[in-house]
């Protein structure tokens, strides 16, 4: 199992650790529902330094980019990023990833941790086979290290240890700044629903990053945030987690992805979507929450007026709200909210809803992507 | 810290506890250490009263946000009461695990199946060496 620079902290910190996707993760520190709390009410720090980190860049970078994201990056303005999806020629999704312009020809791309492999590959290939030599690939994801931090106070925190003014920058817009002084990318995004911001650094300095931002941040309520706390704030977010909702012989326009996709571009993928759009999709991702007792979890079959419609793909019981909730897919048919639907847990079939997504929404306004 | 284990009761090592009230009766429950592991019960699945049950066969399950987790019973025989509360308020298990967190009563078939488990000195040696 691989170790994230934040290994030791995690160990000092008492951190009950699982396996993920490789890595040695922290799955809780204290508790999963404290942890979501803290980062719902003040903030948490993460540590993601398993995600991914690829670096394209040179001549043709964009075009290249442009012909393997299902996203319109034409527009893309430096210090924007992008979520997109990349394809194969099923149209099946190969990752969900965040494509950051960091300058003219240039660009970083963050892959999910069990996929990146796969994706560097893909794209390596790609590169060959679409004849872009004049561009670079390179995988940076052992020397770059990243830590999010989420929630109503991260802006205050971060502050404290950024040189650069956090204050102007905008939802999905990333910054070249130094935080304690190392030569970092700093990103408002993330992965809870909350404002919040993507820290990229040398992944030797990370452990003095994280140290910081505790010693700056636990007055103001910052807790570290493990694994299990980011899965309960991502499913009350109504955000997809690479393996459950999606994979290889899943569309975008299966889950909700659609907007993702610009299908007046060529990219790889486009005709199988072009022809799915043309044919309509057969299921779809929902989400539902539970109005008999119980928690629905991954794996688990839906059923719709006494039949087999689909399977639930992630569930649990959301903090915020004091509900079961969950994302599933099933036979269209049963897509609209209000619809009931039953999930067999345990062998017994307890009834659900059907509602629309996100199931939690941050109050304060905040400018889209 | 888990709480020290009464040493009133006996210890399955599954991490329940059964306390024997006379007349062939044990309340169970899980332990303090257990409900340490799981964090955050939000959701307990009660058997029905008058169920039969063998010994370490699954009597209810627990539910935290991240996992779920059979309960087995540390005694066979037939299930007299649930704790209803437990529906409700299913941190009580958190709270107080040996006490007001009790899951059953069960009327036991064969009560010399006590002497199968262990005594709370035992159990606190055995979460000792499975620490690390």
């Amino acid at each position: 199992m691989k170790k994230t620079p934040l290994y030791e902290h995690h160990q000092k910190l008492k951190a009950t650790m699982i396996e993920f996707g490789g890595w040695c993760m922290p799955v809780q520190y204290t508790a999963v529902i404290e942890e979501h709390r803290a980062t719902r009410s003040a903030a948490g720090i993460f540590d993601i330094c398993h995600m991914g980190e690829i670096e394209i860049r040179g001549t043709g970078a964009q075009d290249y980019l442009q012909s393997i994201m299902s996203r319109n990056l034409e527009r893309q303005e430096i210090g924007q990023m992008k979520l997109s999806v990349m394809l194969n020629t099923r149209g099946g999704i190969l990752d969900d990833l965040t494509v950051y312009k960091l300058g003219a020809e240039h660009y970083m791309v963050v892959t999910n941790a069990v996929t990146k492999d796969g994706d560097f590959e893909w794209l390596r290939r790609a590169q060959e086979e679409k004849g872009y030599s004049g561009i670079t690939l390179r995988d940076i994801s052992d020397a770059t290290g990243k830590i999010d931090l989420q929630g109503p106070n991260s802006q205050a925190i971060l502050q404290k240890v950024t040189q650069g003014n956090l204050a102007p920058l905008k939802f999905y817009h990333a910054m070249s700044t130094e935080v304690l002084g190392i030569s970092s990318i700093v990103s408002r995004s993330g992965y809870t629903g909350e404002d919040g911001f993507e820290i990229y650094a040398d992944s030797r300095r990370m452990g003095e990053i994280f140290d910081a931002l505790l010693s700056v941040g636990t007055p103001m309520g910052l807790k570290p945030v493990g694994l299990g706390a980011r899965d309960t704030l991502r499913i009350e977010s109504g955000m997809m987690l690479y393996g459950h909702e999606m994979d290889e012989t899943i569309t975008p326009f299966e889950v909700v992805y659609g907007w993702l996709v610009d299908l007046n571009k060529e990219f790889t993928g486009c005709e199988a979507l072009r022809k799915q759009k043309e044919e309509g999709v057969k299921k779809k991702l929902i989400g539902f929450e539970m109005t008999d007792r119980g928690i629905a979890r991954h794996g688990y079959r839906v059923f719709g007026n006494g039949r087999e419609i689909g399977t639930v793909t992630s569930g649990t019981f959301a903090p915020t709200l004091g509900k079961a909730i969950g994302l599933a897919f099933v036979d269209r048919a049963h897509e609209r909210p209000g619809a009931k639907i039953e999930i067999e847990i345990r062998g017994q079939k307890a009834k659900a809803r059907v509602t629309p997504l996100p199931f939690y929404r941050r109050s304060k306004a905040q400018n889209k992507s | 810290m888990a709480k020290p284990n009464p040493t009133d009761r006996k210890y399955t090592k599954e991490h329940e506890w059964a306390l024997d009230q006379g007349n062939n009766v044990v309340v169970m429950g899980i332990t303090d250490h257990a409900q340490e592991l799981l964090t955050d019960i939000v959701y307990v699945e009660l058997p029905k009263v008058g169920k039969k049950i063998r010994q370490m066969e699954t009597v209810a399950v627990v539910e935290s946000v991240k996992s779920v987790s059979d309960v087995y019973s540390p005694v066979s025989g037939e299930v007299i009461e649930v704790n209803q509360r437990l529906e409700n308020e299913p941190e009580l298990i958190n709270k107080d695990a040996f006490g007001e967190g009790w899951i059953a009563r069960i009327r036991m078939d064969q009560p010399a199946e006590l002497h199968n488990l262990m005594e709370a000195s035992v159990y606190e040696a055995m979460i000792k060496e499975t620490a690390h």
